[in-house]
């Protein structure tokens, strides 16, 4: 959904996992899951320090 | 109402007023009789259909550096002369007296209940404050053409006085105030979007009956502190409740949110919430609610040192057919909490 995002003017949007569990995955075991979710809060954490001008989409790393 | 001259109130800045220019400003509301200044462009609009009673004039940093009480003193002013109607303005470009014209208005109708009408440029400030509960009619920047702008304030003025339903914005000339009405057309829908696409396939200009939403945009602040000292808050559009939904947070075109207290909580336990949102299949983040608010690694981080501090209340709502107009109302109840108990920086997340 991140080009809704864009459109309604979200500055910082990061891509997460999925409209169904944006920060899980139900396919990957819980060590991996919990992983995976940390990665997305990190890289949002890391998002707020960046400086954005218009709405910007931090792909997955 | 019929035949009897409407008595009309107008509100003008100390310029329009003229009281005098910038060096005037800072002067009090006050009331004087019958049409001055741009009010007698009111006055001639009006002809035999009414009569301007009264001028309220206020200074334009008056009524910007306190505006609760500049509109409750020119509100008795307002009141003391008994309107049937009351012009403000036109404001053209003018930001701060675009501001006080709607403000206003929006307190004369609420509570005098007497009909009002104002005019501004699209870009005056007060159009995006106050458009859609005030009727505000567009006009230029500068106040060149005048006389005929004021006409079409007045027009439609005498329209509100009367009980007619105005037409719609752009018939009337006033901006959009986010109603949509029913009207009886002559043609279906299938034949209007056939002619609609003739149109367009022809490079004929159409009007599109469905507007798009306008967006504006919001300029991104920067987290300054570093992540270290920061306070974080976890936000969501997708639907977490304590089980039992306590607020009653609605499954779609939702009009409320909750703040739901984490104090104590290093995770979420999956028995103790629910989920309401029926906009997507939620087996998954009731399964385990860390799919949609992170508790569990933002509470890591915290206890790491990662970030100062996890804010200890989560903030969620639907979002699923959420109307612009709720979404921005509970956006900003909702900033203006985190910004109260010093939250620096939110994480929202969204399905």
């Amino acid at each position: 959904m991140t080009p809704v995002a864009v459109m309604v003017g979200a500055n910082r949007i990061v891509q997460a996992a999925g409209i169904i569990h944006p920060l899980g995955n139900a396919d990957l075991s819980p060590e991996d899951e919990k992983a995976l979710r940390r990665r997305i809060v990190e890289q949002a954490l890391q998002a707020l320090r960046t400086e954005v001008a218009k709405p910007t989409v931090f792909t997955r790393e | 109402m019929e035949g009897k001259p409407v008595r009309v109130v107008c509100f003008v800045n100390q310029f329009f007023g003229q009281l005098g220019g910038e060096d005037k400003a800072g002067i009090g509301p006050q009331s004087m009789d019958g049409a001055v200044g741009a009010a007698r462009a009111v006055q001639q609009a009006l002809g035999d259909a009414g009569t301007v009673v009264a001028t309220i004039a206020c200074g334009d940093n008056y009524a910007a550096e306190q505006p609760e009480r500049a509109v409750s003193e020119l509100l008795a002013l307002v009141a003391a002369a008994k309107p049937d109607l009351l012009v403000a303005g036109p404001a053209f470009l003018a930001g701060r007296y675009g501001v006080a014209c709607g403000a206003l208005c929006a307190a004369v109708q609420a509570q005098l209940k007497i009909p009002t009408v104002t005019g501004m440029h699209p870009e005056n400030p007060g159009v995006e404050l106050h458009r859609r509960h005030v009727y505000v009619v567009q006009t230029g920047a500068e106040a060149t053409r005048m006389l005929d702008e004021v006409k079409r304030l007045v027009a439609l003025g005498l329209k509100l006085v009367r009980g007619e339903a105005p037409g719609a914005p752009a018939a009337e000339g006033y901006f959009p105030r986010g109603i949509t009405r029913n009207v009886v057309t002559g043609a279906s829908a299938a034949d209007r979007a056939t002619a609609m696409l003739l149109d367009k396939l022809a490079g004929r200009p159409f009007a599109s009956e469905v507007p798009r939403p306008a967006f504006p945009s919001v300029p991104a602040p920067r987290l300054v502190k570093t992540l270290q000292g920061a306070t974080i808050a976890l936000v969501t559009d997708g639907g977490l409740v304590p089980r039992g939904n306590p607020d009653g947070i609605e499954a779609l075109n939702a009009t409320r949110y909750g703040a739901y207290s984490i104090e104590g909580k290093s995770s979420l336990e999956a028995t103790q919430y629910d989920n309401p949102h029926r906009g997507y299949d939620t087996s998954w983040v009731k399964q385990d609610p860390h799919r949609l608010v992170p508790v569990d690694v933002a509470r890591e981080l915290e206890q790491s040192g990662a970030i100062g501090k996890l804010h200890e209340t989560v903030y969620s709502t639907v979002g699923v057919a959420t109307t612009l107009a709720h979404s921005a109302r509970m956006g900003a109840e909702i900033a203006e909490q985190l910004r109260a108990a010093g939250v620096d920086a939110v994480i929202l997340t969204s399905t």
